[in-house]
């Protein structure tokens, strides 16, 4: 006996059984950075007035900016590869994936650049609670990505047999690892402004 | 997946890395089982110092420590580590992934859960986080000390907590995993025909835990990730500036609130208290209707309450800081939402006593352990009222009166809920009845015991005796005509530990000479009990069941049976 819904929707909840599980898995990503961001808040109203801002005067919102577009990038290849799985194309799949790494791998770079360049300025974690929260939200933002790239590799190259064998079960992995995807790019999107502009 | 269901597994494959649900479960259990004995056990030394102290503690002193005797910094890990070891690694497992896992997909005639395989991660992230967090005991640091709820500044400064943190977020990701699983699993693998309000309340109860456990376990773990950021990277997330510690400054960056940990931590661990609690409740009902042989009253009462209920849990969690000066405008809203809270509680509590109104009980043993649960989370609940107001919580705040207070609640409370749950369930996981003699001779005595370590708590901590005193409050002339307890509580303590051995004998005695049984010994209407006993590996039952009726359909006037199983068709 088969585990049901694995594949098909149930039709009076009109979801598969992965979809529930990766929504209740973001809802508990939500609570995850909402607790962070509630320690942002917390921290920024007990600094000294303005001190947060001009903290965050060192970081560079340039690079910051390229890393954004870079990640929104990603987020639109990343759909482009499961459309292209639902029009049964698998050489563009390939492609759009491939990118969406690639992206991956290019934000990933900048942020290394970003972080090194902060080390050389001898601004660590311990400088001031800004950069704390700083380094402490990046970071984690950072695993997301890195855990994120290891399930899309996967998906892009060992993975992909699975596309001859059970095409509908495939399609359905790429949408909820995109869901995943496009919940990291989101976080960014709060980040950016939060510690960047703010 | 046919690689799936066949069914000629190795024993390593079949009953180690497996992704069966009730493998997992049985591993579940006897893990937390066995933390729980491991918690007992800190706390059975700890009541020596307290009884006698500065007196070598017999059997175990003399082989740990030099002179025997329990030091003050010793005396504060054991304390840390029992309130963690049961909590986390002992009833939350118990309660969801043992009964969880086994129960949920068997009352709601599902193959397995939604996703095996990360049930079988869920439960070996467990483990890891119960390896880390026992190993901590043999570093050159120790273990944790600075109490389950690892305030800081103590708590970035004090050694032994690295370990800690770390076994948590691994805690934390097994009952994520744990829980997202069991909510897709009752939300999408629902039996044909069970319909939402046919689901027994167990499945209830664990479905508002689940959800509980998603939503607020994550804001720990960001907690945890500061913390930890704290003890190795050198922030001061926790510490502000100008921290004077022996007597110097802290060289800290500082900065930093020892009132966010507190926020962050109470944000998970009051809804904690009903993780603690709920699956419990869903057992007793369970048991009670079964043994009243009467529909549980007000089902659908019970349903809202709980619900209702785990919504409030998120808006109450700063009762447990009305001392931290956080001004009477929070107190104020704080204290109200804790005595709604309340009342769900009530309508659950009252519904399960008035279910026993007018009925002829069988009074076996699952069932004794069940009604003893009623009037123990009665006490729990009644003198949780007085520290949700904030003008007697300044009084009571960090008393023994408080220890007594939850200990009602999870220990003759929860446990004997989860007691009850284990020797219900046994035959169905196991094909026989547990030993009834020793069944009773473990419930009379714990009942008594458990009252004779906790009720004195109360006394004592109206008396004013702070908890957490090594000497249990000899240096306090305030504590002075209270402390001849101590003696008291402690030896109830060690027989309420000799009143365990007829259980655990029981356990292991009765798999292989418990008394057979078939599929239904208890006359049961909800699907577990339409399996076969214990269910078929890895697909429950002979054919998926069809639903037709409400969980509790007992002594239905005109019937011949007094109970009608929910798979059975309605006529006409």
């Amino acid at each position: 006996m088969d585990i049901p819904y694995t594949v098909e929707e149930r039709s009076d909840t009109g979801l598969f059984n992965a979809k529930l599980g990766i929504w209740l898995f973001l809802a508990s990503e939500v609570m995850l950075f909402g607790g962070l961001f509630s320690a942002y808040i917390f921290l920024r109203f007990g600094a000294p007035d303005g001190a947060f801002h001009e903290w965050g005067q060192e970081l560079n919102i340039p690079l910051a900016t390229l890393n954004t577009l870079i990640l929104i990038s990603s987020s639109v290849t990343m759909v482009m590869s499961w459309a292209s799985l639902k029009l049964q194309d698998i050489k563009k799949y390939k492609l759009y994936m491939g990118l969406t790494l690639l992206c991956a791998l290019g934000f990933l770079v900048i942020k290394y650049l970003e972080y090194t360049a902060k080390f050389d300025h001898h601004i660590f974690p311990s400088t001031n609670t800004f950069f704390a929260i700083y380094f402490t939200l990046t970071g984690l933002h950072g695993l997301h990505i890195i855990g994120g790239m290891i399930v899309l590799f996967y998906l892009w190259i060992p993975g992909r047999k699975m596309w001859e064998s059970q095409p509908a079960q495939f399609t359905n992995r790429i949408e909820i690892a995109g869901l995943y995807w496009h919940f990291v790019d989101l976080v960014w999107i709060f980040l950016f402004p939060v510690l960047y502009l703010l | 997946m046919s690689s799936y269901t066949h069914h000629d597994e190795s024993f390593y494959r079949k009953y180690i890395w497996s992704t069966d649900h009730k493998i997992i479960g049985l591993q579940y259990g006897f893990t937390a089982l066995f933390f729980l004995l491991v918690g007992f056990t800190l706390m059975m030394i700890m009541r020596w110092q307290l009884a006698y102290p500065e007196s070598p503690v017999p059997l175990v002193g003399s082989i740990f420590w030099e002179d025997g005797i329990l030091l003050p910094e010793i005396y504060n890990s054991l304390g840390a580590m029992h309130g963690t070891i049961m909590i986390f690694l002992g009833i939350v497992p118990l309660a969801v992934g043992a009964f969880g896992n086994y129960l949920v997909p068997l009352q709601i005639g599902a193959p397995d859960m939604a996703f095996p395989k990360l049930n079988a991660a869920s439960y070996w992230s467990y483990f890891v986080g119960g390896i880390i967090m026992m190993s901590s005991f043999f570093t050159a640091e120790g273990a944790a000390r600075s109490g389950w709820t690892s305030y800081p500044p103590l708590s970035v400064i004090e050694v032994g907590q690295t370990l800690w943190l770390i076994g948590m977020i691994f805690l934390i990701t097994s009952s994520l995993l744990g829980s997202i699983n069991i909510i897709t699993t009752i939300v999408q693998l629902r039996a044909p025909g069970m319909s939402w309000m046919r689901l027994p309340f167990f499945v209830w109860s664990q479905f508002v835990t689940s959800f509980l456990l998603v939503l607020a376990f994550p804001p720990l773990e960001a907690a945890a990730v500061l913390q930890l950021m704290d003890r190795v990277a050198g922030t001061s997330f926790f510490l502000p500036s100008g921290l004077v510690v022996s007597g110097e400054i802290l060289n800290v960056s500082g900065g930093g609130s020892p009132l966010l940990w507190q926020h962050l931590f109470w944000f998970l661990a009051h809804p904690e208290v009903y993780v603690l609690i709920l699956p419990a409740m869903g057992i007793v009902s369970e048991v009670i209707a079964n043994n009243t042989r009467k529909p549980l009253w007000g089902y659908k009462s019970l349903v809202f309450a709980v619900v209702f209920l785990g919504f409030m849990s998120f808006i109450v969690w700063a009762h447990h800081m009305f001392i931290t000066g956080m001004g009477t405008t929070m107190s104020a809203f704080f204290q109200t939402t804790t005595m709604i809270i309340s009342i769900p509680s009530v309508i659950i509590l009252s519904a399960l006593f008035i279910s026993l109104w007018g009925a002829s009980i069988r009074f076996n043993t699952p069932m004794l352990f069940a009604l003893a649960f009623l009037p123990m989370f009665g006490i729990g609940g009644l003198t949780g009222l007085p520290l949700g107001f904030a003008a007697s919580d300044i009084y009571l705040h960090d008393t023994y009166y408080v220890i007594g207070h939850f200990h009602y609640v999870v220990a003759p409370g929860t446990i004997f809920g989860l007691f009850a749950g284990i020797y219900y369930w046994y035959p169905k996981m196991t094909g026989r009845q547990m030993n009834k003699f020793l069944g009773k001779l473990h419930f009379w005595p714990s009942l008594i015991f458990m009252n004779g370590i906790f009720m004195p708590m109360f006394i004592q901590g109206l008396a004013g005796v702070s908890r957490r005193l090594w000497d249990g409050g000899l240096e306090y002339a305030h504590a002075s005509g209270v402390l001849q307890w101590n003696e008291f509580m402690s030896i109830s303590a060690w027989l309420l530990g000799l009143a365990q051995l007829p259980f655990i004998f029981n356990v292991f005695y009765s798999m292989k000479f418990g008394e057979k049984v078939g599929k239904n010994p208890w006359d049961s209407t909800t699907l577990e009990w339409t399996a076969p006993s214990p269910p078929l590996p890895h697909v429950n039952f002979e054919k998926i069941p069809e639903v037709y009726r409400e969980a509790y359909e007992y002594s239905v006037p005109g019937r011949k049976r007094d109970f009608t199983p929910q798979t059975v068709p309605k006529k006409g």
